[in-house]
């Protein structure tokens, strides 16, 4: 079950996973995610589905290594599965056919943006992305990207690669071009949709983003993954990931990303500790 | 000739002072000589009362009389005649209100009702290790060559419930769980102090063994809905996905770091163990000083749980008086041993955090009983000028929770009720859907695990039914 058949490093820390689980692959939507366990003791971690094949039953996923959870899943072989998967999970986002849309991503974002820029693509709209990165080979999805877009802008933070600067720079100056925009989706760190959202709002352009609070069980039972949205409190695993960029409380949600950071660190220190040899171990 | 009544046997406990400071079960059991001096208590009543008085009708004069003579495999056997997780119910079941609340004995002067309750989990755990040294429950039945499937989808104590009575039946069952683990709140909600694991795993085991096959990690209504159930063959589908949905009290505050639905602090600690991180990888953060709303079982629940994972001052923050409190008496009087304190007549008004987003303390307003409200008890109203902080750095919001919308919101022409819950049909279970039937907390709300097992049960027969009508 849910066995890895594929495993690329695509830059530093940064894994992509196809899975067999046709069950989830035939359900999945843009927006759609699964929650994982990599072994009997570990921790339920969400990923956005970047990609899915009905035909042939599998699921593509993105993982950075950022903890403890997402560095062991990294260490998993092709061959190996894993211990956990359900999905496909959220609401679907709501994607038509508009005259011209930008996708925003930065850094792992631009993962689960594929699957959207690729709907629109394939419905007519006009797809305008971009995509920043901290530094040239920190890009991934370059050439899926632009298979799905009309146009591709990138940058970087050191400059090694396009604009010399923020992605939302980007953002600002299409804007600022006066090019008709009917709608931006924005999908990476929280600065940075909180940014675009903040771009957007001067030009006054619908904008989504896609929220990664911490997760339990994905499945509205929790509320652990709350967020405040307009003024009202939603749970992202089940109304959501995706929402109104203009109405998110981002001060609130990054507050609460950081609700667990003493206890990652243990858990990171730890399993640095026992290094790789614990691989068999733990599993 | 009326003889002397022994007093009731109390049942031993772990230490308070010692309890605190583990996760193991807090009631001991009683031993072989102490389940028969109490069951000798029975004076066998040929009215039955207490048979009425529990809501799936468990024989119990007659479990108790074959268990006064020694006779603990046949008492286990008359009750799971009518109740299939004993050693579960005879833990967690609310007997006080049910079938001891009606025991003749308790009328009587200076008596106590049969200890009926702990005398189930005596058997039933008899049952079991008796069972274990045999090397474990029969072997599958297979039911291979059953004609019709039927889906089950939801795997708390309706759903094992309705599974293990259509496997009895003969069909082809598929229990569908969401989460990685079976069992709903018997896995997620009630700590190991109050149900070990171990026992739920083998009334799994046991549901197993009848031939039911389970898929964890399988979310209806995402994963597959009703309607590819269908597709795929099940010729009838129970609903037992329970009331998981929690409130937040609405009031400011509620989103600052600290703040847990007890579903969420519970879940952390039952299912994902977070009580063994780092040999666990899911957190909880323990809190010093834990303020849990609410005073119902799951709030009893999280407050343990609290003091268990290192808190220094538990209170329970409740906005009626003690004589309102719905928690079940003995789960009370055990909170209160291990030293939770009780703040009654207090209602939260406001969470307080400081700069970085974390919960530092909770204004609370002093409550007073007005006059009686809808559901008869007397509605607290708030007394002016009251206000006070206490200092907290946890807050636990344990104040309900209503059916989870996630199904029913994906299941087109399924007629619901006011909150959300799955309207059915009491004699059969079927929802307005035909060959869809409902049972548990989804249909009444949170309730009681033996109720959710009793709907579990009509509901069985409900699909039986259907199915033969219609010559499947
Ligand atoms: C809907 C959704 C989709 C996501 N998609 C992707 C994706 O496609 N690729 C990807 O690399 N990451 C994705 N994430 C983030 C990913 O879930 C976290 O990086 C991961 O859980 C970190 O676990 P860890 O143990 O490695 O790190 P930890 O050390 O535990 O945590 C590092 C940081 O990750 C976040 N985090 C921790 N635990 C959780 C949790 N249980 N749920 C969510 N966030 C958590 C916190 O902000 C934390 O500070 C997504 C998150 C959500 C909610
Ligand atoms: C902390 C706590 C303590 C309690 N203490 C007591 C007590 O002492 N005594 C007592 O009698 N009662 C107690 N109760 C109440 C009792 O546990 C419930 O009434 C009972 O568990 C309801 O059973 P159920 O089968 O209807 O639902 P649940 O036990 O809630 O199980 C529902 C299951 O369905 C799954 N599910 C939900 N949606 C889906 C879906 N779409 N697809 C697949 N699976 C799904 C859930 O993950 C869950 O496993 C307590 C409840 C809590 C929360
Ligand atoms: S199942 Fe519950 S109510 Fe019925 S006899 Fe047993 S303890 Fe009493
Ligand atoms: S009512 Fe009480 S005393 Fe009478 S038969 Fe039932 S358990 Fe025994
Ligand atoms: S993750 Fe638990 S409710 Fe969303």
């Amino acid at each position: 079950m849910n066995e890895i058949l594929r495993k690329e490093v695509l830059a530093p820390r940064i894994t992509e996973f196809e899975v067999y689980a046709p069950e989830i692959a035939a359900k999945a939507q843009p927006g759609h995610f699964v929650i994982l366990r990599v072994h009997e003791k570990g921790e339920r971690i969400p990923l956005t589905i970047a990609d899915y094949d009905a035909v042939k039953g599998t699921i593509t996923m993105v993982s950075q290594e950022v903890g403890k959870t997402t560095s062991q899943l990294a260490t998993l072989e092709v061959g190996d599965s894993l211990a956990d998967l359900v999905g496909p999970l959220g609401t679907p986002m709501h994607i038509e056919k508009v005259g011209c849309v930008v996708c925003v991503s930065g850094g792992l974002g631009v993962a689960p943006m594929y699957p959207k820029a690729r709907r629109f693509y394939e419905l007519g709209s006009k797809v305008v992305s971009f995509i920043g990165a901290q530094t040239k080979e920190m890009l991934i999805f370059k050439e899926r990207m632009e298979k799905v877009s009309h146009h591709v802008g990138y940058s970087t933070d050191d400059g090694s690669f396009g604009h010399h600067g923020f992605v939302t720079d980007l953002l600002r100056k299409f804007l600022e071009s006066g090019k008709e925009v009917d709608e931006v989706v924005a999908i990476g760190p929280l600065p940075m949709m909180r940014a675009a959202a903040r771009v957007t709002r001067d030009f006054g352009v619908k904008t989504v983003v896609s929220l990664n609070p911490i997760m339990v069980d994905g499945t509205g039972m929790c509320g652990g993954c709350r967020v405040t949205v307009g003024g009202e409190v939603k749970f992202a695993c089940v109304d959501g990931p995706a929402f109104d960029g203009h109405k998110v409380d981002f001060e609130e949600l990054m507050a609460r990303q950081n609700r667990f950071l003493e206890e990652e660190r243990i858990a990171m220190e730890r399993f640095r500790a026992q290094g790789e040899g614990c691989k068999c171990q733990e599993r | 000739m009326p003889r002397e009544i022994a007093q009731r046997h109390q049942m031993p406990k772990q230490d308070p002072r010692e309890r605190i400071r583990n996760f193991n079960e807090v009631a001991l059991g009683y031993s072989p000589e102490t389940a028969i001096s109490e069951a000798k208590r029975c004076i066998q009543c040929p009215k039955r009362p207490c048979v009425g008085g529990c809501p799936v009708g468990v024989d119990i004069p007659d479990f108790i009389a074959l268990l006064r003579e020694g006779r603990f495999g046949e008492a286990a056997k008359k009750i799971k005649e009518k109740n299939s997780l004993p050693a579960i119910c005879g833990r967690v079941c609310p007997q006080e209100t049910q079938c001891e609340a009606v025991c003749t004995l308790g009328r009587a002067k200076n008596q106590k009702p049969v200890a009926i309750g702990a005398l189930e989990r005596f058997v039933a755990d008899w049952e079991r290790r008796e069972l274990a040294t045999l090397g474990g429950n029969s072997p599958a039945a297979g039911n291979e060559g059953a004609t019709a499937k039927v889906a089950v989808v939801g795997s708390g104590p309706a759903g094992l419930t309705c599974a293990a009575e259509l496997a009895k039946f003969g069909y082809r069952v598929v229990l569908f769980e969401a989460l990685h683990e079976v069992g709903g709140v018997l896995r997620y909600g009630i700590p190991e102090f109050r149900l070990p694991k171990a026992i739920l795993d083998e009334e799994v085991q046991y549901v197993k063994n009848l031939g039911v096959e389970i898929r964890t990690n399988m979310l209806i209504g995402q994963t597959l809905t009703i309607d590819d159930l269908f597709n795929d063959g099940f010729r009838a589908v129970f609903i037992g996905t329970g009331a998981g949905l929690p409130h937040f009290l609405g009031i400011p505050g509620e989103n600052l770091n600290g703040v847990y639905s007890a579903n969420e602090y519970l879940t952390r600690s039952n299912l994902m163990k977070a009580y063994l991180f780092p040999e666990y990888d899911t957190p909880i953060k323990t809190g010093k000083r834990v303020a849990v709303v609410g005073a119902g079982n799951v709030a009893m629940d999280a407050a343990r749980t609290a003091l268990r994972l290192g808190a220094e001052k538990v209170m329970i923050v409740y906005r009626r008086s003690r004589a309102e409190m719905p928690a079940r008496a003995e789960e009370i009087e055990n909170a209160e041993e291990e030293g939770v304190e009780l703040m009654l007549l207090t209602n939260p008004v406001r969470v307080i955090g400081n700069e970085k987003g974390w919960v530092t303390g909770m204004e609370c307003m002093r409550m007073e009983l007005g006059e009686p409200d809808e559901s008869g008890r007397r509605r607290p109203v708030p007394v002016k000028g009251s206000e006070f902080t206490l200092e907290i750095d946890t807050m636990i919001s344990a104040i309900g929770t209503d059916p989870n919308p996630l199904l029913t919101k994906r299941t087109p022409g399924l007629v619901l009720g006011r909150h959300g819950n799955i309207i059915i049909d009491e004699k059969t279970g079927e929802t307005s859907i035909p060959g869809v039937f409902a049972g548990g907390d989804i249909v009444t709300g949170s309730a009681t695990v033996i109720a959710a097992m009793g709907a579990g049960k009509l509901a069985a027969r409900g699909i039986h039914e259907y199915i033969r009508s219609r010559g499947w």
